[in-house]
């Protein structure tokens, strides 16, 4: 039983990595923007097709240029998003940024099913399929850089919003668009640039994972749900909450899974979500706000 | 009688069209499934576009209803009215029992805990396979009849179905221009002020969600009936989320607006048929750029371009922008 405990948390730690990373994303777009973009799972699904595409057949490029070009091409993606269909709404509703993000990923999955069709595809592990023992559980090399490639991408994150200069304007303009404009800093470039940071994020999740759970052009939106659950579970203004909530999501699915009932591990993980939001309405580590008069 | 004059239209509109184009597959079929649409976003549109309240989980009542009429008529053998009735009050049950904790949130977090709900009743209607039939649906679900008139062919159902439309939106203008109304429309100015103002906000809130789960209810066992088969698949995310669509599309806080959205969201599929693998990405593009250029929806927009033209050519004749007009639109 303990094993198989240890087992339900390994697969619950990789998969609560990937919600991690979208959620992260989607935490950075809603400081810096006020915008929910739910179009974030489809940067999780364009960074994994494209490296398929990149790296397959016989003249496929070497994984790590195809893996770097993936990022590169979710990047572009996520600043034409931000420049093309986010900039020119600017001052609009809640509703209808909501409705603009879903006509985006939309959009993009029917681009990517007019450009890959609707063929699942997997990606080669990053360093074999060698299973590595812990006792009675199983964890493929894969599990390690999904934990591994998220752990050092949050403190990439944490340090560049707390260390550099580009990070702190970014959390400036989150604050106050007019005060920063004031102080000089290009507040429509520190948008391009929270839209790019929270694509790569996305793509990057997308790569890591493909080896683990295949991909396709409909990838997206379940991650992005499952995402932005996460981000909602640890209060959406903190992305570091952000991070602990998809850790806590997909333990929650993975021990539900093992132990309640597989078919209901995602109604599991929504009832939890919404006791979360009954009893604690900001989320897990958000701080409460008060609506001003 | 000025008040209701676009409902007058809209009649007219229903009866007029199966008149002109008889046997018309977009009459008697995409009409049909626009006007259920329509009953929806209405309904949707109480809560949304007047009490300000987003909901992405709205499917999961029509989801509801849909069922409790599919079951009860397929294995308890029952009258499909006494059906429709359960699951009227089944949902308005589960709406009144969600609405105090649901309708405390606000904004995003609102949107998470509709999505949330929306998301468990559809886990559920896939999951619990004794009772619902799992993902393989539910068939056999027998026609409605009337006093012995049959509900069978295409046309009944565009007969019956226009005309809970029609009810449906003259419910709707009553109750948007009574005291509940005001008082809805209040609360989307400001809640703190209504309170002021003695409006029992929690209440309000309340009825306008069990208001809003039980029209969508109503459509659902329409729907059950009008299908005879249902499966998971028509009470997903993504319909909760067309529904919204058609809400904001059409113009939040115009009923007329919502129909309209209904309609145009319901033939547009219809249309881009025709680009067949273009279809998805086209239909993405049209969603953002009408948000991003016509962020006040596409009715309201039209009205007001078609008001600044009429004013352009007759400025003498139409001094003012009638105020009436408005309580017309609403």
């Amino acid at each position: 039983m303990a094993d198989q405990i240890l087992q339900f948390l390994l697969t619950g730690i990789t998969v609560g990595a990937t919600y991690a990373l979208v959620a992260l994303g989607f935490a950075i777009i809603y400081n810096a923007s006020d915008v929910v973009n739910f179009a974030q799972g489809e940067f999780v699904m364009i960074g994994a097709m494209s490296a398929v595409a990149l790296s397959a057949g016989d003249n496929g490029l070497p994984m790590p240029v195809a893996l770097l070009l993936a990022v590169l091409i979710t990047v572009c993606v996520g600043v034409l998003l931000q420049r093309f269909a986010i900039a020119p709404a600017r001052g609009a509703s809640v509703v209808t940024t909501i409705i603009i993000t879903i006509g985006a990923s939309i959009f993009l999955r029917g681009v990517a099913l007019l450009v890959w069709g609707k063929d699942i595809f997997a990606l080669p592990a990053f360093s074999g399929e060698q299973p590595i023992h812990i006792g009675q559980a199983t964890l493929l090399p894969q599990n390690l850089w999904v934990m591994g490639g998220t752990g050092v991408m949050v403190l990439g994150v944490h340090w560049f919003f707390s260390h550099t200069a580009v990070g702190k304007a970014v959390l400036a303009c989150s604050c106050n668009r007019t005060a920063a404009h004031l102080m000089g800093i290009n507040v429509g470039l520190m948008m391009l640039i929270a839209y790019g940071l929270s694509a790569f994020l996305g793509a990057m999740a997308g790569v890591l994972v493909a080896p683990i759970t295949f991909t396709s052009y409909d990838a997206g939106v379940m991650l992005g749900l499952k995402g932005f659950s996460a981000a909602i579970l640890g209060g959406m203004g903190n992305p570091m909450g952000a991070v602990a909530g998809g850790l806590l999501l997909g333990l929650i699915e993975s021990l539900s899974a093992g132990l309640i009932s597989s078919g209901y591990k995602d109604a599991i993980g929504f009832v939890i979500l919404l006791l979360v939001l009954f009893f604690r309405p900001s989320g897990l580590f958000g701080r409460a706000s008060v609506e001003r008069v | 009688m000025k008040r209701l004059r676009g409902l007058f239209l809209l009649a007219l509109l229903v009866v007029v069209l199966p008149i002109l184009f008889p046997d018309n597959y977009y009459v008697t079929v995409v009409a049909v499934s626009a006007a259920l649409h329509a009953i929806l976003a209405v309904g949707l549109n109480l809560l949304m576009g007047y009490a300000g309240l987003i909901s992405l989980g709205h499917a999961a009542f029509f989801g509801v209803g849909a069922y409790t009429s599919a079951i009860i008529t397929t294995r308890f053998d029952l009258n499909p009215w006494l059906a429709m009735a359960a699951g009227i009050l089944l949902t308005g049950c589960i709406a009144f029992i969600m609405a105090r904790p649901i309708l405390r949130l606000k904004g995003h977090y609102l949107a998470m805990a509709t999505l949330g709900l929306g998301m468990i009743v559809q886990i559920v209607l896939v999951q619990a396979e004794g009772l619902t039939g799992g993902p393989d649906g539910l068939g056999g679900i027998p026609p409605l009849s009337l006093f012995g008139w049959e509900v069978d062919s295409d046309l009944r159902w565009y007969m019956v179905m226009s005309t809970v439309m029609l009810l449906v939106v003259w419910l709707a203008l009553n109750l948007i221009d009574s005291r509940s109304g005001r008082a809805l429309r209040a609360l989307h100015g400001s809640e703190v002020a209504a309170e002021m103002m003695g409006i029992d906000t929690t209440a309000t809130k309340t009825g306008v969600f069990v208001i809003a789960a039980i029209s969508a209810s109503l459509a659902g066992s329409l729907f059950a009936h009008q299908q005879a088969f249902i499966s998971p698949d028509s009470f997903s995310f993504f319909f909760s989320i067309e529904l919204v669509t058609m809400v904001v599309l059409g113009g939040m806080a115009s009923t007329f607006g919502a129909v309209f959205g209904a309609f145009v969201l319901t033939f547009l599929p219809e249309l881009l048929v025709v680009f067949e693998d273009y279809e998805v990405m086209i239909f993405g593009a049209i969603l953002m750029l009408m948000m991003i250029f016509l962020p006040q929806g596409l009715f309201v927009g039209l009205q007001g371009l078609l008001r600044r033209l009429l004013q352009q050519r007759a400025p003498a004749r139409l001094p003012a922008p009638a105020e009436e007009d408005k309580h017309g639109a609403a």
